[in-house]
């Protein structure tokens, strides 16, 4: 049996991204920037995704986001949010890239990429997601890559290029956690499984959709290698204490899944042992 | 006649981005810009001239999932 020696988990290693974390943590909807910083601080993640936007250059005391990022620290990762269309996505992600290149940062050639299908599910547009995956990568762009749970979709995303696949536990913001967790173990085994054609080191994280720290755990338990969320933190009653549950949740799944886990059986099986027991004699 | 993120601008002569980023308060503001629904890449913001019916986008990075 190989057993877990170390309390320190190993980094997620993204192409040249080191995540020193496996929580990868958004940007918005935090009531304040200075409850955003902390938020991030505590979840110790090491990789943030921004959005790119012609409105709100600065906030109305006119500082900028990036005044509460240490551009020094953290990976940042523009996503294309909100694009609709292959073409949108693709313009969205060149402007993030000019953005980063201006900020030196090691996320300038990434892109979490995200192409909706519509307003009220904001699920992934399959066939746009896959048009702007291909022509990103074409582009030289490292390409993250939001899709639904479907693991067939999702080795195209792969075969498209793709560095990593992104599949939704459940839509963007519902905090309805991991809503299929069959689908998502088979994202996890076409991709990861040589038997199917995958690869061990073939990176999965789980993105959308995670609302509580079970959650979190539920997904790493599954085997994948990281969790994106934002809602979940930003929206909560008390979203540093929650960023600090994310993380340890994540933590308990990534050991989780590795210490393998007992079969589920129909049957109880006693813990203590019937031999020598005084009680029905 | 130039749009600026959805509003239109008069000015008497050609401008540069780099001037047009001057005159909008953002030349010190990180900030991406496309002109037509092409990028123009910030290493060539000086020398590019923006012509009459010229429609920019300027961006910047906000909080997102």
């Amino acid at each position: 049996m190989k057993t877990l020696t170390t309390n320190v988990i190993p980094p997620l290693q993204l192409q040249e991204i080191t995540l020193t974390s496996r929580l990868v943590v958004g940007t918005g909807k935090y009531p304040d920037y200075e409850t955003m910083q902390q938020a991030l601080e505590e979840s110790g993640c090491s990789a943030v995704t921004v959005a790119v936007r012609r409105e709100r250059l600065v906030d109305d005391q006119g500082r900028s986001i990036l005044d509460f990022i240490d551009c020094d620290k953290y990976t940042i990762l523009p996503n294309t949010a909100g694009c609709f269309t292959a073409e949108d996505a693709v313009r969205v992600a060149r402007l993030g890239r000019d953005l980063l290149e201006q900020l030196h940062n090691a996320g300038s050639s990434w892109v979490k990429l995200e192409v909706l299908g519509d307003k009220t599910t904001l699920l992934p547009d399959p066939v746009g997601t896959l048009d702007a995956c291909k022509e990103l990568v074409a582009d030289g762009f490292s390409v993250m890559c939001y899709s639904s749970d479907d693991p067939i979709m999702a080795t195209r995303i792969r075969d498209a290029g793709a560095t990593c696949v992104m599949p939704a536990g459940s839509p963007i913001g519902t905090g309805r956690g991991i809503a299929n967790p069959c689908a998502i173990q088979l994202c996890i085994e076409l991709l990861k499984n040589p038997e199917h054609g995958g690869d061990p080191d073939y990176p999965v994280i789980v993105d959308a959709g995670v609302g509580t720290p079970s959650d979190v755990t539920v997904a790493m338990e599954l085997g994948a290698d990281g969790v994106l969320l934002n809602t979940g933190i930003a929206h909560a009653t008390d979203p540093v204490q929650m960023a600090r549950a994310m993380r340890l949740a994540c933590d308990a799944g990534y050991y989780g899944f590795r210490s393998g886990r007992i079969p589920r059986k129909l049957h109880a099986t006693a813990s203590s042992p019937w031999n020598g027991s005084i009680a029905g004699e | 006649m130039i749009t600026v993120n959805g509003t239109s601008h008069e000015y008497d002569k050609e401008i540069s981005l780099k001037e047009l980023l001057i005159k909008l308060k953002l030349a010190t503001s990180l900030c991406a810009i496309e002109v037509n629904s092409e990028l123009v890449s910030h290493t060539i913001r000086d020398e590019f001239t923006l012509q009459d019916g010229d429609t920019v986008e300027i961006v910047s990075l906000v909080g997102g999932g």
